[in-house]
This record gives C-alpha cells, sequence and structure tokens, in this order.
C-alpha cells in the first residue's frame, strides 16, 4: 500500500469504524500522555514513520547509529550482567552480602559506599555522626577495602562502586587491592560512577567546586587510560536527575550534555577522544511508563552516537556506543503494599532488557521502607532471571524495533532532547548551565508537576491514592546494627596506630603539591598515600584545602 | 506567644543525605498553601537547623532524611531547639522511616511522622492545626 492510499484507507477506518465506536464508548481520557507528559495517540502506523530511512535512523545492531543496540547478537550471546547494588555496615558485613549474591547466581558486584565515604569524611568525624554505614559500607582506609573484597577474585569478577567526589581514592584502593591478589591490573573490569556534575544537581555528595572536579574526573579518566585499559572511567548518570523527578526527555538530555561537557574537558586536558571515549559509560533509570522507557533508551544511545561522531570527532566506532547500566525507579516503589513493588520492578526490568542495557539492577520491593532484606534482594535479582531465562524477550535482537509506536517515541524523545541540550550550549554548556541553577530549576518543577498529578488524582498510584488497604502486614525490614559506627573507628583507630606515620605526612604532602601544581597528575600520588593506609577523610581534608568546598548553587 | 501572619515553616536536610526532591516538593507545595517556606540547603547540622528557626521565628521545622539517620538526627534538632528557648517549635519529619521508629521520634519530641506518599495537603493540614494551637 503506498502512503497514500495507506492515508486514504486511515482516513476510512476513522470515518466508518472508529467514529462509531467514539459515540458509544468514548475513551477513558480525552487526551492520553506518558508519565513526561508526551501526549500518546490512540494508533500508530506506517504513516508516522513516513520519511524516516531505515538505515539512517534505525540501522542494524552493532552499527552506527545503534539504535537497535551495540551488539549485533545482543543478548542472544550473552545476558546483560546482572548487578545488585548493595553495602551497609561493615567492609565484613558487606563482604558476606557479596558472597551471598554471588552464591545465587548474580554475575557482577556493585558496591553501595556510605555517605561519610561518599562526601569524604571518616567515619570519626563529628559530621559522620549517625550516618557511619546506613545506605552503604564505611570504607576509610585501604585495610576497610581488603577485609571487603577478601575472598573475591577481582581479576575475575566485575565490580561497580557508586562513588563520585572522592572517586580516585576508591578506585586507588581497589587496584592496591587487586594489585596484593596478584590480579593483572590490565584486566581488571568494572565501573567507577566518577560523575560529578550529576551531583550538584540531583545527588548531593559533592565536595570540590565544578573546576576542580572536573580536573579529578579527567585526571582519572587518564590515569584508566594507562593503566585499567578495559575499566569504565566514568558512568554519566541520568539515574539519579530522575530520580530528582525529571523527565524521561530531561533524563536524556541532562544526562548527554553532561557526557558532552567531560568529553569536552578531557580534550581540554590533552587527551584524545578515543583513548577513553569506549571507556565511557552510562546509568540511566528504568521507570514504569514500559513504552516510554524502551524508547528513552533508543533514543539516548542514537543521540550519544551521533554527538560523538558529529560533534565530539570521535573516530572509533567503540567511541560512539553509549553503554549503559540501568537500574529499576526506585520513586517509583511505594511504602504502601509493598509486594506490589515487585511487579512494577519486574515491568522496568523489562523495559530496560528491551531497550538493550548491558547491565541490570533491580530495586527491592521493601526499598520505600529501608535497605533490602536478603530475601527481598532474591527476589529481585530472580526477576531479572525469570526476564533472562523464561520470557524468551532475550532471544532476538530489540524485539520492539520497528513497532510504529516505537519509533515514533524514540524520534521524538531524541528531538526534544537535542532541543534541551541547544539549549544548555547557549547557557554556555552543562557546568555553567548548572551554576546557573538551569537545570536544578527543570527538575524541580517536573517533580512537583508529578505531585500535583498524584495528588489531583490525575495519576493513579496502586496503593496509594487508589486501591488502599487499611491494617497493611509489613515485611520484616533489614537493621542496620547501630553498633556499627563504634566499631568503624575501633578499626580505623587500630589502622592509624598500625600505620608508618611519617610515610603518611610525606605521601599526603606530595598529593598537595601535585594538586596546587594545576597541571600535575594526581591519581599516583592518591595511589601513594592509599598504599600507606592514609585515609579517605586525611586525603580529602588535603584536597579540601587546596580545592575548596562547594557551596551549592542558588541556595 | 500569640501572633498572627503567615506561618512560618523551615524545611531542613539534616545529615550528609543528599535526596531533596520531597524537601523541595513539600517546601513548595506549603509555600502554595500560603506559607513562608525557608528551605536550608544539604547537610545541615542540628545546631544549624536550630539557629536557622531562631533567626527565621519559624513555627515549625520540616526535617528530612532518607539515609536512615534520622534515630540520631531528628531528636539532636529537638534538643537544640530547646536549648534556645524554642522548645514549642513544632518539629516534623519525613522520608524514609520505618513505621517502627516513629514512636521513638514521637517520644523525643517529634510532632508527627509523614512517610513516602503522604500527600502535601496532609501536611500542611496538620501544620494548620498545631501551629493554630501554639499560637493559641
Amino acid at each position: 500500500m503506498t502512503p497514500d492510499s495507506l492515508g486514504d484507507a486511515r482516513r476510512h477506518w476513522e470515518r466508518e469504524t472508529l467514529a462509531k465506536t467514539l459515540a458509544r464508548f468514548p475513551e477513558r481520557e480525552g487526551k492520553f500522555e506518558t508519565l513526561s507528559g508526551l501526549e500518546i495517540d490512540r494508533l500508530y502506523t506506517p504513516l508516522d514513520g513516513e520519511g524516516r530511512g531505515y538505515g539512517e535512523e534505525i540501522g542494524f545492531p552493532g552499527e552506527f547509529p545503534f539504535t537497535r543496540g551495540i551488539q549485533p547478537t545482543m543478548y542472544r550471546g550473552r545476558l546483560w550482567t546482572m548487578r545488585q547494588y548493595a553495602g551497609f555496615g561493615s567492609a565484613s558485613e558487606t563482604n558476606r552480602r557479596f558472597k551471598y549474591l554471588l552464591e545465587q547466581g548474580q554475575t557482577g558486584l556493585s558496591v553501595a559506599f556510605d555517605l561519610p565515604t561518599q562526601i569524604g569524611y571518616d567515619s570519626d568525624d563529628p559530621l559522620a555522626e549517625g550516618e557511619v554505614g546506613k545506605v552503604g559500607v564505611a570504607i576509610d582506609t585501604l585495610a576497610d577495602m581488603e577485609t571487603l573484597f577478601d575472598g573475591i577474585p577481582l581479576a575475575k569478577v566485575s565490580t561497580s562502586m557508586t562513588i563520585n567526589a572522592p572517586a580516585s581514592i576508591l578506585l586507588a584502593m581497589y587496584a592496591v587491592v587487586a594489585e596484593k591478589q596478584g590480579a593483572p591490573l590490565d584486566k581488571l573490569s568494572g565501573t567507577i560512577q566518577n560523575d560529578i556534575l550529576k551531583e550538584y544537581v540531583a545527588r548531593g555528595t559533592y565536595i570540590f567546586p565544578p573546576e576542580p572536579s572536573m580536573r579529578l574526573v579527567t585526571d582519572l579518566f587518564a590515569y584508566c587510560a594507562e593503566s585499567l585499559p578495559v575499566w569504565n572511567s566514568i558512568s554519566i548518570s541520568g539515574y539519579h536527575i530522575r530520580e530528582a523527578g525529571s523527565t524521561a526527555v530531561q533524563e536524556v538530555a541532562f544526562t548527554l550534555a553532561n557526557g558532552v561537557a567531560y568529553v569536552q574537558a578531557a580534550k581540554r586536558a590533552g587527551l584524545d577522544v578515543d583513548t577513553f571515549g569506549p571507556r565511557l559509560s552510562f546509568f540511566f533509570n528504568g521507570h514504569i511508563d514500559f513504552l516510554e522507557e524502551v524508547a528513552k533508551f533508543r533514543a539516548a544511545r542514537r543521540l550519544w552516537a551521533r554527538l560523538m561522531r558529529d560533534r565530539l570527532g570521535a573516530k572509533d566506532p567503540r567511541s560512539w556506543m553509549l553503554r549503559f547500566h540501568t537500574q529499576t525507579a526506585g520513586s517509583s516503589l511505594t511504602a504502601q503494599q509493598p509486594l506490589n513493588n515487585v511487579v512494577r520492578t519486574a515491568l522496568e526490568a523489562l523495559a530496560a532488557v528491551l531497550g538493550g542495557a548491558q547491565s541490570l539492577h533491580t530495586n527491592s520491593f521493601d526499598e520505600a521502607l529501608a535497605l533490602p532484606s536478603e530475601d527481598s534482594v532474591r527476589v529481585a535479582l530472580r526477576t531479572q532471571q525469570i526476564i533472562g531465562h523464561e520470557s524468551g524477550v532475550a532471544d532476538s535482537v530489540d524485539p520492539l524495533g520497528g513497532a510504529y509506536l516505537i519509533e515514533s517515541l524514540t524520534d521524538r524523545i531524541e528531538a526534544e532532547a537535542l532541543r534541551y541540550i541547544d539549549e544548555i550550549d547557549r547557557l554556555g554548556g552543562a557546568v555553567a548551565a548548572i551554576e546557573k541553577g538551569f537545570v536544578q530549576k527543570e527538575i524541580e518543577d517536573s517533580a512537583y508537576r508529578y505531585q500535583r498529578l498524584v495528588e489531583e488524582g490525575r495519576r493513579t498510584v496502586v496503593g496509594v491514592n487508589a486501591f488502599q488497604v487499611e491494617d497493611e502486614k509489613m515485611p520484616p525490614l533489614l537493621e542496620v546494627d547501630p553498633e556499627v559506627g563504634r566499631r568503624q573507628m575501633a578499626t580505623l583507630s587500630e589502622v592509624r596506630a598500625g600505620r608508618d606515620a611519617k610515610a603518611v605526612t610525606s605521601s599526603l604532602e606530595a598529593l598537595r603539591e601535585a594538586a596546587v601544581a594545576t597541571d600535575a597528575a594526581l591519581m599516583p600520588r592518591i595511589v601513594d598515600a592509599v598504599r600507606r593506609y592514609a585515609s579517605l577523610g586525611e586525603i580529602c581534608h588535603v584536597l579540601r584545602g587546596v580545592f575548596g568546598e562547594y557551596a551549592g548553587a542558588g541556595r | 506567644m500569640a501572633r498572627s501572619g503567615p506561618i512560618r515553616v523551615i524545611v531542613a536536610k539534616p545529615g550528609l543525605d543528599g535526596h531533596d526532591r520531597g524537601a523541595k516538593v513539600v517546601a513548595r507545595a506549603l509555600r502554595d498553601a500560603g506559607m513562608e517556606v525557608i528551605y536550608t540547603g544539604l547537610r545541615q547540622t542540628p545546631e544549624r537547623i536550630a539557629e536557622a528557626a531562631l533567626d527565621e521565628d519559624a513555627d515549625v521545622v520540616g526535617l528530612s532524611s532518607l539515609s536512615g539517620a534520622h534515630r540520631v538526627l531528628f531528636p539532636r534538632v529537638v534538643d537544640e531547639l530547646r536549648k534556645r528557648g524554642l522548645g514549642d517549635v513544632i518539629v516534623i519529619g519525613g522520608g524514609i522511616i520505618p513505621a517502627g521508629d516513629a514512636p521513638a521520634l514521637i517520644q523525643a519530641g517529634v510532632r508527627a511522622v509523614f512517610g513516602p506518599g503522604s500527600p502535601t495537603s496532609e501536611i500542611a493540614e496538620f501544620i494548620r492545626g498545631a501551629v493554630k494551637e501554639r499560637r493559641g
């Protein structure tokens, strides 16, 4: 059927078939919108893809623009990495949880650090009070890192570390532990988040102002390019932007705009884009609007390929590939009727798989209440295993590709994200847009709009504003040992007492000098300090002294 | 201390937790409900929050924590307020707070705990009632 006659046929259908039904059965809403407010039409047909070139816009998996996936065989070759984010209490407790997850068939590790670690304070710092070991594991010195990975061969497992402002310090500790295990550094695989820009707008664990922070980021790129060639030197994260309330379009736009800023900063620091480009990785949210999410992942992949090739000058096809981790949406979980969260998470995980994720974390059903228990985390992992091994969706590449709605939504999300990136460029790029508070304001507005929709009953959240029950039975929750802070302080003072104090002081002084000299490499000095059991807080104290602290935009 | 005028609220993030979507949404909703609201930003110590309540002549201090530090930090804020003679300031809390923790927080002087999914209208209503009582 040619488009003209298809158009005629569609008009005929509207007149003869649709109109009669609408007259008798009006639709549920006047207008249907995605979770992000994109209007969804009643029906999509080949007419919606008119003028879209298959080769230019969709293409083949493993080839530019990678809309259908970054590998030619995708999950027919290997399933995604099943990687549950975990960490609480002390290093030895988290070590036990890691071993449990590996025994249950998890294929990669992901470390959650506590807030003092993420913000560069030792466990005995007064500002750490009440926070030690709460949202992740407490790491003060190399000794804790040795305990954390005790009995886990780092040459064989891939590890992701959610750490940003002090990323260099934790990566240095990881490398030294690997070295002590006899693991060759050029084989170490994993990811360090190292994405400071989204901390300023969404996640809040910044330490230093943007300029020295960007230096730390690109310094780590250079170290990885030289010493850890298969390590992902950054995970440019839209996850937290979305959790903070952004739309799907904003998630793609702000994440890729940050990506552009990192590439530009590294180029300014003298790095060739194709030396670090293939090791950039991404991290997106798997939210509850299923079709929008599938389209979002595809749009992000295509847009990044175009930005890297056409705008940033990358020549190596591996630099064009957007490889990404997904976590299901914590903000979609409800404290009410928590078992319903198993279903939400399954839908979100399925969207991530149909969107071509390289690795995936599925949230546990009790996470709107507390950190996950062993039982709830097992159900979350099983959800991935059921999708991978039972559902059949992993057996063909990009199985939703070519669906009229999916392709149309993919085009729209890409176009709207690009419009945002243009706007950010006009403000002077991502760093300037963040310093001006533009990105923060956009996210806050979206978060508020969503809250209003829920409170006005225009968005239904099952169990929250509809289908509530009285007297719910709550699942047993994980309790973090309240003594963990005290024990962690004892461990730290033991380490301090047992180390060579002079060597620590001189290594910290060497780091300070490198930090002051604006063009010196920092990573070798940090590795040296870490090796001598200088603590994270001591190293950050030195860097705070030179770089200062970020006071917040628009406070 | 009878006084009139708009209800004054400090919304604060004690501790190191950086998740402030909820705090910002609540702050904006209370503003839309006609209150004067100051959001302190991240990483506030209990001392600084109490100082802000003093400086701003607040009727209400709303605390948000998603990191699990509420058990230690919310009671500390209440103590710091009392030290400054602000024992009658209404302290409320929200975030990821297990139901089992609420009684201890109430015992420590927190007036109400609003968990995930709480409508902002419910928070506003609670505040209006409590402030009316306080202002006499």
